[in-house]
């Protein structure tokens, strides 16, 4: 069986609860305890109906303000699937769980409210999807209930979409629209006749075959966690690399070189978890030995010898700001990629994106929720790509040096 | 990769990086299934060596005595180092007191034992075995979820997480609680058990045991609960779910002594894993209001 990550975004007020709540309920998710609270809440709520919301706003107070405030992680599967949702709220404010949750996922649906079709919300999480180079993108266009199941509604609100795809899409992106009322399981897990204008699959059907898609870039980039050295004499010469391969895959014999020091060797053995293995690849955690006693520490990475990677110190990137203190020219931060780090300066901000027409605007500095273009130099050189060419060592965070908050994300360009 | 070898690359993952960013790291250890597979996987991270932390358990003094067991058994064979934080040691001491009457509990005791242990032993990473599958507020959980000076986890103030880009930078006196295995199932657990021949409690298999029925579950009869004369006492044969303190967690019935009929019976189950947690139910936030002061 096959795991799928999928992000949903949507604003306030547009049922994504509510649709997560059925897709839950129908798949079995929610057990007869769960169901059993549900229908207390709904009730004592005044409720006629099975308020399936309830069944993930999870924090107490969301439930008081009836809200959703932050990425929730929530399982589910059919027999084809299994599938982690991570649910991020719609507001305008929130943006930056938007991103955090869009960053783990493989595919992303978008909901709309049927009777407000395209709004500056829809546009901004359409944008974090491109940002991100999600392939697979689901326009669920929900409480169709409550337009009486009227396709021209349905396809007024396609067409819109289709403008804005088309205008800022990137390439090789699937889209797929699917009209939907989670309220009344219409076109959710099966297909309905209140809907039968419309030909696609049910949502459930959809995200059920939409093709995973891998990092498909072959640079052999390996970074080291941690230096496994026993304290034993049977093992006193043993010295294991042990992390986590980025991008592409490693066998015994490669020719490697180590970042920074530039040093060169060869692999001589690698292990998982103890046991002798032949290859090891991109996702994957392994232990490499090197022929040689070369000195590498946390942090360094073992590339290898045919690896087509930058190594400066100077990156351009378009970043997301996720605190309230504004990324500005001089600001120093730690810039984490993967597991490297190094201290940074903000040598400039660029432009800032206009979320409402989707144009880059001149500016000098990003607030919370801001999305813009900027250039930093990087104390030690580290090993990246660009985020189009290799998403494992194109996306990197940002820490506040005072407050050690995660500040923001950068997506490295295309130089 | 299947999903339980995706789960278990994504766990070692995350202990790699606790072993890398923190100075003084442990793994919480409550003898359940959980604990039990974080304990395995954190082995396999630093095969051949054996792991750079000590396990910490939280002993409310009310344990199941099979759990205790298997504990020390797992230590001694794999010659690891224990910490034992003691909730008796702190009733004593008169820094908690214990709760009163029919449904008096230490499992919220266990809370400032846990603070008191992490402060005199200044660990500023403390892993654990909870999973966001488990409950709402855990489905909330980072993976390095930020604590500060007094334990407190506050929902607004977790880090974004971004890919797999784990931060753990904190100040002197913060501590981060660590959830490797975040984003397994119960049935992941299970299935993994099997894969891995792993030992666990015999709790967790059916046998003959004394229980009582309260509140529409079956709690074993022991020293450690309030049996009321007229609540209904049976022997029968029961196993458990979840293994937490024994005056809170309630058994189920069942005759399956074999992993794979406790899988089916658990994938089929109309009841969720928690459901038989006493301490989850006393509110419907008690989840996380334990979260906000520190509870693991």
């Amino acid at each position: 069986m096959e795991l799928i990550k999928i992000a949903t975004a949507g604003s306030v007020d547009d049922g994504k609860s509510t649709l997560i709540g059925r897709l839950l309920y129908e798949t079995g998710a929610l057990k007869t305890d769960q169901i059993q609270h549900i229908e207390e809440k709904s009730a004592a709520r005044g409720f006629g109906y099975l308020d399936l919301s309830l069944a993930t706003d999870g924090l107490l107070t969301e439930r008081e303000q009836g809200i959703t405030i932050d990425v929730s992680h929530i399982f589910f599967s059919t027999p084809k699937r299994r599938f982690i949702i991570a649910d991020s709220p719609g507001h305008v404010e929130y943006t930056r769980n938007m991103v955090t949750g869009t960053s783990t996922a493989q595919a992303s649906i978008i909901l709309l409210d049927a009777r407000k079709g395209v709004i500056e919300q829809t546009k901004r999480h359409f944008f974090i999807t491109q940002l991100l180079g999600i392939k697979q993108i689901i326009f669920a266009i929900n409480k169709m209930d409550l337009v009486d199941y009227s396709q021209d509604v349905f396809e007024n609100i396609k067409t819109t979409l289709e403008r804005l795809v088309d205008k800022h899409g990137q390439d090789g992106v699937s889209y797929h629209y699917t009209p939907v009322s989670a309220l009344y399981n219409e076109n959710v897990v099966r297909a309905s006749d209140k809907l039968n204008w419309h030909k696609g699959a049910p949502l459930l059907s959809l995200i059920e075959s939409i093709p995973l898609e891998s990092n498909q870039a072959n640079d052999g980039a390996f970074q080291i966690q941690y230096v496994i050295r026993p304290k034993r004499e049977e093992l006193h010469d043993y010295r294991g690399f042990a992390g986590n391969v980025r991008s592409g895959s490693f066998a015994v014999g490669d020719a490697i070189n180590i970042h920074p020091s530039g040093r060169k060797s060869v692999i001589k053995r690698i292990e998982k978890y103890g046991e002798s293995t032949e290859q090891i690849s991109a996702g994957e955690n392994g232990t490499i030995l090197l022929v040689d006693e070369i000195d590498a520490s946390r942090g360094d990475s073992i590339l290898n010898e045919k690896a087509n990677v930058n190594n400066g110190k100077n990156i351009t990137a378009t970043f997301c700001w996720m605190q309230d203190t504004p990324f500005t020219t001089g600001n120093k931060y730690w810039l984490q990629q993967g597991i490297q780090r190094s201290l940074v300066k903000v040598q400039n901000v660029r432009s800032k994106i206009d979320l409402e027409a989707l144009e880059n605007r001149q500016a000098n500095q990003l607030g919370l929720n801001d999305i813009g273009k900027g250039a930093l130099a990087l104390a030690q050189p580290i090993t990246t790509k660009s985020y189009k060419n290799n998403p494992a060592l194109g996306a990197f965070i940002l820490i506040d040096p005072n407050t050690f908050n995660t500040a923001g994300v950068g997506f490295i360009e295309t130089t | 990769m299947s999903i339980l070898k995706q789960l278990e690359e994504e766990s070692i993952y995350i202990i790699r990086e606790v072993a890398g960013q923190f100075n003084n790291p442990c793994l919480l250890f409550s003898g359940g299934k959980d604990s039990i597979t974080l304990l395995h996987l954190a082995q396999k991270a630093f095969a051949p060596a054996t792991i750079p932390f000590p396990l910490v358990h939280i002993d409310t003094g009310h344990n199941f005595p099979e759990t205790i067991e298997l504990r020390d058994k797992l230590v001694a064979e794999h010659g690891l180092r224990l910490i034992v934080g003691s909730v008796q040691d702190d009733i004593d001491a008169g820094h908690v007191v214990e709760e009163k009457g029919r449904h008096a509990s230490r499992n919220s005791l266990q809370t400032t034992t846990l603070l008191n242990t992490i402060e005199k032993y200044k660990f500023d990473a403390c892993m654990g075995g909870a999973r966001r599958d488990e409950e709402k507020a855990r489905a909330k959980e980072r993976v390095f979820s930020v604590r500060d000076d007094f334990g407190q986890w506050n929902e607004k103030l977790q880090r974004p997480e971004l890919f797999d880009m784990l931060n753990g930078m904190i100040h002197n006196g913060e501590n981060v609680r660590v959830f490797p295995i975040s984003n397994w199932t119960e049935l992941d657990v299970w299935h993994y058990i099997r894969q891995e021949k792993l030992e666990i409690p015999s709790i967790y298999y059916a046998h003959e045991r004394e229980v009582f029925m309260r509140d529409n579950q079956w709690m074993p009869v022991s020293d450690y609960v309030n049996v009321e004369e007229n609540d209904a006492r049976k022997l029968t044969s029961v196993r458990f779910r979840t293994v937490g303190d024994m005056s809170c967690t309630a058994a189920v019935l069942s005759k399956a002594t074999e992993l794979d009929t406790i899988i089916n019976e658990i994938g089929g189950s109309n009841f969720s894993e928690r459901g038989a947690r006493m301490d989850d139910k006393r509110s419907e936030g008690a989840m996380e209001e334990r979260k906000k002061v520190g509870y693991f």
